[in-house]
């Protein structure tokens, strides 16, 4: 007996004198107010090897526009208002608390106390004045200047005291506290001094060095190893918590190794060099699947990546050729994109491209948002006689083929052809063209498919315009609707069918714009989402877009790795990555 | 001339084979563009001679086969429902030798239909798109070596016959055609081409390009045996009674490199078809559905493919008989012909 609690006594005394790092002097400081993350509380330590499909550009929030290096960012930087992955609802980040005025004109917001940047200098409201100068300033070129210009004005950012900022809109905003995300506070201390001197692109370079670069995120810089890996650390001044007090993240390393090739992550995944895996393709989750050692992967449901087909709907002048003219006027025709879209059988889409782990769409809203989806919108299942119908109203009618099949014609006799492009490098799209090919030849169009490296698809269909049609798709980054504001608006640069117009060219793009327009300055999520589904419905109703399918988020983790919960918004797999602890095992023990 | 045994038992083994596929329609059961969508990826049917209660049946015969509940491509043989083999079915409709209207099909099952080589990732039947895709391979690559061996002989003649600058000009440009990267070449001849290229005006892209490329070898050959051919005491002979040198050219030493262009073809042949496959295999052929091999090969640029469906590297396969042919009529050629050795090269150096 006595012996036993002596032995605990030990035991509890080790533990104490064994965990000097935890007894940080930040944590001493009882006037600090961190966050308290629900959820299962896990164990400290260890190292999660993740891969990244190359190289980071660059650290630096304000260069940042490729995904790899906004992935890597994202674990290293945070902002103020956050958008929860699992929820898609916002929640307090630096910021602990924020008011909306009645005119819905101003927020305010509130910082936590005692913030500190991973290399322990503080941050107070000058840090957040200072990041949103430098957002605004034209000449530094921030890609997320656009997202600061509200009404056409700039948003007003001004300090009441070392703990409260206001933002001062010009014009109300629909999509709220929801514009805070993703925008990271930026060292103060570490940018005034290059920002003064314009060499704001020279910092944060993965050549810095890991102490002239700070962030609040749960990770900070350790060693970049080029061509190989980028080795982050543990923020020991995070301002986050479990449930019982202990200072997240979990683990002390994250590893980025770079893999460029998808197919080679999944082999790197399957040896255990890596952890977890994300943003896996439906053939190789089931390759995964079939005998997973000492993982499991892990099916999230269809995510906010929306697939379509597209015509050509551009009014090139002078430029266009008879030909195309002749196609266009196809195009144009409501009811020829009406067919195209009763003729396409969606249902093997998803079966045969995404093996079933996917879901058909008919809609702009993808069924991974769970709020702003138009319940009402029909969904028609695949109808060649309805497709045929169709046709035949719209003045096409049929002849024989030399070998005995039916051939589409319009009203002048001519056999309706066209060409559908289609990235060379993303065998999903290309597939989703061969069996849209084979549906289409069934009501008697021929159709030929075109892979085409992406930059030049890219520049076909919005520079020089010269395409039929097109199989693209775009991944929404957010769940509100207004992340994809480009692709509704006829102004809109992802307005893919006819980009960048001055005016609407049709009367339903005007209809949609004005919808648009008015839910940007709605005050009520009702209000915004009538609007909405009204814009969703004139866009079923055209057809400029034929939506086709969505895919899963697929992912998978070793058994090891506790709290994963893969969500359907990116990151994938790192929104809760400061949560993702390593259970103890003998094999974890051994690293 | 003389054709020795082996030559003609070389010639009779690519006769059948250049049969089957030239009779594509006929020997397969299925439309090659036709989608099965109900069974993707379904592996080959096994035929079945006995049944599960050990009973033996003349007729050969296939089970049913299910997919597998809520997977994908999981099947099992449903022994209870089994369809008879059935030859000289009636079936999709055809043109025999691309003249002859037909609907004669070797083999068919009753009530169902048969995957003796599997499906692919859209349920078509990989044995008619085997079948189907050699015709545009092996045309690629006789067609192609037709070209390579016409512009060869005319510009190794002029060049050896004629010498001189003219030899000088030539040969240069045969150099400068042995360092052309062929490949890169396609892909520039392929980006000024309109956007949407027919599979027809592709396939003539293909047998246009690598048959123009690769003249520069042959030429050299046909040169060096016209070097030597027009020294020949008969040829000065016939010269010297007047001869002019067309005449000389065709009737005297144009013979002499016979067997030299014989021996030559049948090393290009299976080189022009795997070049056509390469091109294929990167998406630079003729494009889907019209299946050729490289078509068929190229699903194997996907690690999930490469490890589920084994029955896809079975094209892979199809064409080792068709290039032992080949390379076996070479070699006999090359046993049975007059003194001009040729250095044989790896069949690999154009691709």
């Amino acid at each position: 007996m006595c012996c036993r609690m002596l032995s605990s006594l030990v035991l509890l005394l080790l533990l104490v004198v064994g965990r000097p790092a935890d007894a940080s002097p930040q944590q001493k400081n009882t006037n600090q107010e961190l966050l308290v993350v629900p959820g299962e509380v896990g164990r400290s330590g260890g190292r999660l090897v993740v891969s990244l499909r190359g190289e980071p550009k660059t650290l630096n929030p304000l260069i940042a526009a490729d995904a790899r290096s906004r992935e890597v960012i994202g674990v290293m930087q945070a902002d103020l208002v956050h958008i929860n992955r699992a929820t898609q609802l916002t929640e307090p980040a630096l910021a602990k608390s924020w008011k909306v005025s009645g005119d819905g004109l101003e927020y305010t917001l509130v910082l936590r106390k005692g913030l500190k940047f991973s290399d322990g200098q503080p941050l107070d409201a000058d840090d957040v004045v200072f990041t949103f100068r430098v957002y605004l300033d034209e000449s530094v070129h921030a890609p997320q200047r656009d997202l600061l210009i509200v009404g056409g004005k700039p948003i007003v950012v001004r300090k009441v005291d070392a703990q409260t900022v206001v933002f001062q809109l010009a014009k109300t905003y629909g999509v709220g506290e929801r514009l805070f995300d993703g925008l990271a506070i930026l060292p103060r201390h570490l940018l005034e001094k290059p920002y003064q001197e314009g060499k704001l692109g020279q910092i944060g370079t993965l050549a810095t060095a890991a102490n002239q670069w700070a962030g609040t995120g749960p990770f900070r810089l350790k060693e970049y190893v080029a061509g190989q890996r980028l080795v982050l650390e543990r923020n020991p001044y995070y301002w986050k918590t479990d449930a019982k007090g202990n200072r997240l993240p979990y683990v002390d390393e994250l590893v980025f190794l770079f893999v460029p090739n998808a197919d080679a992550q999944v082999l790197k995944f399957q040896s255990g060099e890596t952890d977890v895996i994300s943003q896996v393709s439906a053939e190789n989750f089931s390759v995964l699947s079939r005998q997973p050692k000492g993982y499991a992967m892990t099916d999230a449901g269809p995510g906010l990546e929306y697939n379509f087909l597209f015509f050509n709907l551009n009014d090139a002048g002078e430029k266009t050729t008879p030909e195309m003219q002749r196609r266009q006027t196809w195009f144009r025709e409501v009811k020829f994109r009406q067919a195209v879209s009763a003729a396409v059988d969606r249902e093997a889409i998803v079966r045969l491209v995404y093996q079933g782990r996917g879901a058909a769409i008919w809609g702009l809203v993808a069924p991974g948002n769970r709020q702003w989806g138009n319940e009402k919108l029909a969904h028609p299942p695949r109808s060649l006689e309805r497709a045929r119908t169709l046709l035949k109203e719209a003045g096409f009618s049929w002849s024989t083929g030399a070998d005995g099949e039916s051939v589409l014609q319009d009203s002048d006799r001519k056999p309706v052809e066209f060409s559908i492009l289609t990235s060379s490098t993303n065998a999903d799209r290309a597939k989703m063209a061969a069996l849209i090919q084979d549906d289409l030849k069934q009501i008697g169009m021929r159709v030929q498919v075109v892979p085409l490296e992406f930059r030049s698809l890219l520049d076909r269909v919005t520079q020089t315009k010269e395409y039929d049609a097109c199989v693209m798709g775009i991944a929404s980054f957010d769940a509100d609707p207004n992340s994809d504001i480009n692709v509704w608006l006829s102004s809109g640069g992802t307005h893919l069918w006819n980009p960048s117009q001055a005016h609407p060219a049709t009367a339903w793009e005007g209809e949609m714009d004005r919808l648009i327009e008015e839910q940007m300055s709605a005050r009520t999520f009702e209000q915004r989402k009538k609007l909405y589904d009204r814009a969703q419905e004139i866009l079923a109703e055209n057809q400029p877009m034929i939506f086709l399918a969505s895919p899963d988020i697929l992912a998978g983790a070793k058994n090891s790795v506790g709290n994963f919960h893969p969500a359907v918004l990116e990151p994938y797999v790192l929104w809760n990555v400061e949560q993702l602890y390593l259970k103890s095992s003998p094999e974890n023990a051994a690293r | 001339m003389r054709v020795t045994r082996n030559v003609a038992r070389w010639l009779a083994v690519l006769g059948v084979l250049h049969g089957i596929v030239a009779c594509a329609g006929f020997f397969a059961p299925y439309d090659p563009a036709e989608q099965d969508r109900k069974s993707p990826y379904l592996p080959p049917m096994r035929v079945h001679v006995v049944d599960g209660q050990g009973h033996f049946h003349a007729r050969p015969f296939v089970y049913a086969l299910r997919l597998r509940e809520g997977a994908f491509d999981q099947y099992e043989e449903d022994a209870a429902q089994s369809y008879p083999l059935r030859f000289f079915v009636s079936g999709m409709r055809y043109r025999l030798l691309g003249v002859l209207p037909s609907r004669l099909h070797l083999f068919g099952a009753e009530g169902s239909r048969i995957y003796l080589l599997g499906t692919d990732a859209y349920g078509r039947d990989q044995l008619s798109r085997l079948v189907f895709g050699g015709q545009v391979s092996l045309l690629a690559g006789l067609l192609g070596a037709g070209i390579t061996l016409s512009l060869g002989l005319c510009v190794g003649a002029v060049a050896g016959y004629y010498g001189g600058w003219r030899d000088d000009v030539l040969m240069r440009l045969a150099e400068l055609f042995l360092a052309l990267p062929w490949l890169y070449l396609l892909f520039a001849v392929r980006a000024f081409l309109p956007l949407a290229v027919g599979p027809l005006a592709a396939f003539f892209l293909i047998v246009a390009v690598i048959g123009t490329v690769g003249w520069a070898r042959p030429a050299r050959l046909v040169r060096a045996v016209v070097l030597s051919a027009k020294e020949r005491d008969f040829v000065r002979a016939a010269r010297g009674f007047g001869a002019t040198n067309v005449y000389l050219l065709w009737r005297h030493i144009l013979p002499e490199t016979g067997s030299v262009l014989l021996t030559q073809a049948a090393i290009l042949v299976p080189q022009y078809v795997l070049a056509e496959m390469t091109l294929s295999f990167l998406g630079l052929g003729v494009p889907e559905p019209v299946p050729s091999w490289g078509n068929l090969l190229s699903s194997l640029q996907q690690y999930s493919v490469l490890v589920s469906y084994w029955w896809m590297y079975l094209p892979a396969l199809a064409m080792v008989p068709f290039f032992l042919g080949y390379l076996g009529l070479a070699s006999s050629l090359q046993e049975r012909g007059p003194a001009y050795k040729i250095g044989r090269r790896g069949l690999g150096s154009l691709t």
